[in-house]
C-alpha cells in the first residue's frame, strides 16, 4: 500500500516533466530536423534529401557567417571572462561585507533590464548624434560628428556588455564558497600573487568559470538584438540569416537547416570546451 | 614598507577598475532612462529642459506613453503573457523539484541534464522549432479534417508555450535549490504526530518552499516580459511590448517616448528585484 502510494506520486510528478520535455523540447526539435531534410521540388511537392545542407556548404556567405558568429562569440566569451573575473573576485573576496551585497545587487540590476533597452542605451550613446559624439565636439576634441555604431568593435563591446553579468554571477558564487585560508596558505608558503592565482584560485573557480563561459557563449551565439541594432544591416550574424530564411524569404526548410546547424555547432563548441577543461555539464551549469 | 606601498597602489588601481566597470555598466541604462525627461523631439543632446510630456502628454507630436494605444496594448499583452508563463512555470518547476530531489527512478542524471538543456538552447531555435511544429500540426488538421485551430497559429498561445519551454528550467533550478535544504526531520516529526501526507505538504513543505516559489515566479515574469528572441518567431497580431518597441526603433526611428517606456520598465524590474531580495532574505532568517 505504502509502495503503491509512492509509485503513484512518482508518476504524478513525472507526468508534467515528461509532457514539457517531450512536447515542447524534443518533438519540436525533431520536427525541425525533419523539415530541414525536406526540399521543395515543385509547388506543393516535396522530396527528402540533404539539399538544404548542400546549399549551405556551396554558398560561402552562409558558412562564413556561421564561422564569423562562432569566432566572435568565442572572443566575446574570453573578453567577458578577462573583464569579469577581477570584478567577481573583488566582490567575493576583497570588498567588505556591506559593500559586497551592494555591489552584487548593482551587478544584478542590469541583468533584469531587457536587452532591447540596453542596446537602445548604447545606440543613444554611440550614434552620430549621440552623447559621446556630442560631448567630444563640445569639448573641441573633434570638429565633426563621429559615427561609433555599425562596426565590429561596437558589436563586440555591446555583446560583452549584454552577457558579462552571466559570467560574473556564477563566478561570485563559486569564489564566495572558497575558504580564504586557502589563499593565505598559498601566500604563507611563499607563493607570489600570480602563482596563487594560477595554482589555487583558478583551479578552485574552474566549475564557475566553465559554467559562465558556456552560458555566455550560448547567449552570444544565439543573440539577435545586439548584433542587429549595433551592427546594422550588415552585421552578418547567423541568427539574422535564420530570421531572413524564415520570415523574409519564407524558406522554412532552409531556415530549419540553419537552425539545426547553429545548434550542432554551438553544442560542439560547448562539448569541446568541457572536454578540454575536464568538466561536465552536471557539475557546472546544473550547479548554479 | 615599499611592499606595502606597492600593495596599496595596486589596491587603489583595482578599485578604480571596479569603479570604471560599474560606470560602463550604468552608462547605457542612464542614457536610456534620462532622455525620457528631455523636452525635445529626439533622444539626443543638447538638453532642452525637463519635461514629463513623454509620459503624460496626450497630443502628437509629443504623444506620451500613457496615451499611446499601441504601446499600452503591448504592455497589456506582455503582462498577460508573463503572468501565465510565470504561474505555469512555477507549477511545473515545483513538480520538477520534488521529482528530482525526492524521486528515485532510472536515468535520473540524464533526465536532469535534459531538464537543464532548454536554458542553453538559443532562443531563436526554440522559437522556430515551436513554430514549425505548431504549423505542421495546424496544416495537417486543416488538410485532413478541415479543422482550423487558431491557437496553433502564431499568437499569444504559442508565445506562452515558447517562453514556458525554457523558463521552466529556471524556476525548476531555483525551487530545487531550496528543496535540497529542507530538513527531512521536520516532515518526520509531523508524520509522527499523526498528520496525513496532504496535510504535511500543505502546512510544512510548501510554506518552506514559498520564498523560492515567489522568487522563481518573479524571475519567470521578468524573463518572459523582456524576452525577444523566442517571441519574435511566434508573435501574431497581438505584439507584446518588446516587439512593439523594436518595430518602432527599427522602422519609425526613436523618439523619447521609447525612453519613457524604458524608464518605466527599469523602475518596474528594479522594484520586483527588490521584492525578490526581500523574500529571499526572510528565508535566510527563518
Amino acid at each position: 500500500m505504502q509502495k503503491d502510494v509512492k509509485r503513484l506520486s512518482l508518476i504524478l510528478l513525472f507526468t508534467p516533466f515528461a509532457l514539457w520535455i517531450l512536447l515542447l523540447i524534443i518533438i519540436p526539435h525533431m520536427g525541425m530536423v525533419v523539415l530541414s531534410l525536406r526540399e521543395k521540388v515543385a509547388p506543393r511537392v516535396y522530396e527528402y534529401g540533404l539539399g538544404n545542407y548542400i546549399d549551405f556548404i556551396n554558398e560561402p556567405i552562409y558558412w562564413n557567417t556561421l564561422l564569423r558568429t562562432g569566432s566572435m562569440s568565442l572572443l566575446v566569451t574570453v573578453l567577458a571572462l578577462l573583464i569579469g573575473f577581477p570584478i567577481a573576485y573583488y566582490i567575493a573576496k576583497i570588498a567588505g561585507n556591506r559593500t559586497r551585497g551592494a555591489l552584487f545587487l548593482l551587478c544584478l540590476v542590469p541583468l533584469w533590464v531587457s536587452d532591447l533597452i540596453r542596446a537602445f542605451g548604447w545606440i543613444l550613446l554611440l550614434r552620430e548624434t549621440g552623447v559621446i559624439s556630442s560631448v567630444l565636439q563640445w569639448s573641441g576634441l573633434v570638429h565633426e560628428p563621429i559615427e561609433f555604431l555599425y562596426n565590429d568593435v561596437t558589436v563586440i563591446i555591446g555583446l560583452v556588455y549584454t552577457v558579462i553579468l552571466f559570467m560574473i554571477v556564477p563566478l561570485v558564487s563559486t569564489l564566495d564558497g572558497m575558504d580564504n585560508a586557502m589563499i593565505e596558505a598559498g601566500y604563507n608558503l611563499g607563493g607570489s600573487g600570480p602563482t596563487v592565482l594560477r595554482r589555487i584560485i583558478i583551479p578552485y573557480a574552474m566549475p564557475g568559470i566553465v559554467s559562465g563561459c558556456i552560458v555566455v557563449f550560448m547567449l552570444t551565439a544565439g543573440s539577435y538584438l545586439t548584433p542587429i541594432l549595433l551592427g546594422g544591416k550588415n552585421s552578418s550574424w547567423f541568427t539574422e540569416q535564420i530570421y531572413d530564411q524564415f520570415i523574409t524569404r519564407f524558406n522554412w526548410e532552409s531556415g530549419a537547416a540553419f537552425g539545426f546547424l547553429l545548434l550542432v555547432f554551438t553544442s560542439f563548441v560547448v562539448w569541446l570546451g568541457l572536454k578540454i577543461t575536464g568538466q561536465t555539464l552536471a557539475n557546472t551549469v546544473a550547479r548554479s | 614598507m615599499a611592499y606595502r606601498n606597492k600593495n596599496a597602489a595596486f589596491l587603489w588601481g583595482y578599485r578604480l577598475y571596479v569603479l570604471a566597470f560599474f560606470i560602463f555598466l550604468a552608462a547605457p541604462l542612464i542614457a536610456a532612462g534620462s532622455f525620457a525627461f528631455n523636452d525635445s523631439l529626439f533622444p539626443s543632446l543638447p538638453w532642452r529642459g525637463f519635461t514629463l510630456d513623454w509620459f503624460f502628454n496626450d497630443t502628437e507630436p509629443k504623444l506620451g506613453m500613457f496615451h499611446d494605444r499601441r504601446l499600452l496594448s503591448g504592455l497589456y499583452y506582455s503582462f498577460v503573457i508573463a503572468s501565465i508563463v510565470s504561474m505555469l512555470s512555477v507549477a511545473v518547476g515545483t513538480c520538477n523539484a520534488f521529482l528530482f530531489v525526492r524521486g528515485q527512478f532510472p536515468a535520473k542524471n540524464a533526465l536532469y541534464i535534459l531538464m537543464i538543456l532548454p536554458l542553453v538552447i538559443p532562443g531563436v531555435i526554440l522559437g522556430i522549432s515551436m513554430l514549425v511544429l505548431a504549423s505542421t500540426i495546424a496544416n495537417g488538421l486543416e488538410n485532413r479534417f478541415d479543422i482550423e485551430i487558431d491557437a496553433l497559429r502564431p499568437g499569444i498561445a504559442l508565445v506562452v508555450l515558447g517562453q514556458f519551454a525554457f523558463i521552466t528550467t529556471i524556476t525548476s533550478l531555483v525551487i530545487t535549490a531550496r528543496l535540497k535544504k529542507f530538513d527531512d526531520s521536520m516532515e518526520e516529526a509531523a508524520f509522527n504526530l499523526g498528520a496525513s501526507r496532504a496535510r504535511v505538504l500543505r502546512t510544512i513543505t510548501l510554506p518552506f518552499l514559498r520564498p523560492a516559489m515567489i522568487a522563481a515566479g518573479i524571475v519567470a515574469f521578468l524573463v518572459s516580459f523582456e524576452n525577444f528572441n523566442t517571441t519574435l518567431f511566434l508573435v501574431g497580431s497581438e505584439s507584446p511590448l518588446t516587439i512593439t518597441m523594436y518595430d518602432r526603433m527599427a522602422k519609425v526611428g526613436s523618439t523619447p517616448v521609447l525612453n519613457a517606456v524604458s524608464f518605466v520598465l527599469m523602475l518596474g524590474s528594479g522594484l520586483l528585484a527588490l521584492v525578490t531580495i526581500a523574500v529571499q532574505r526572510d528565508k535566510s532568517k527563518g
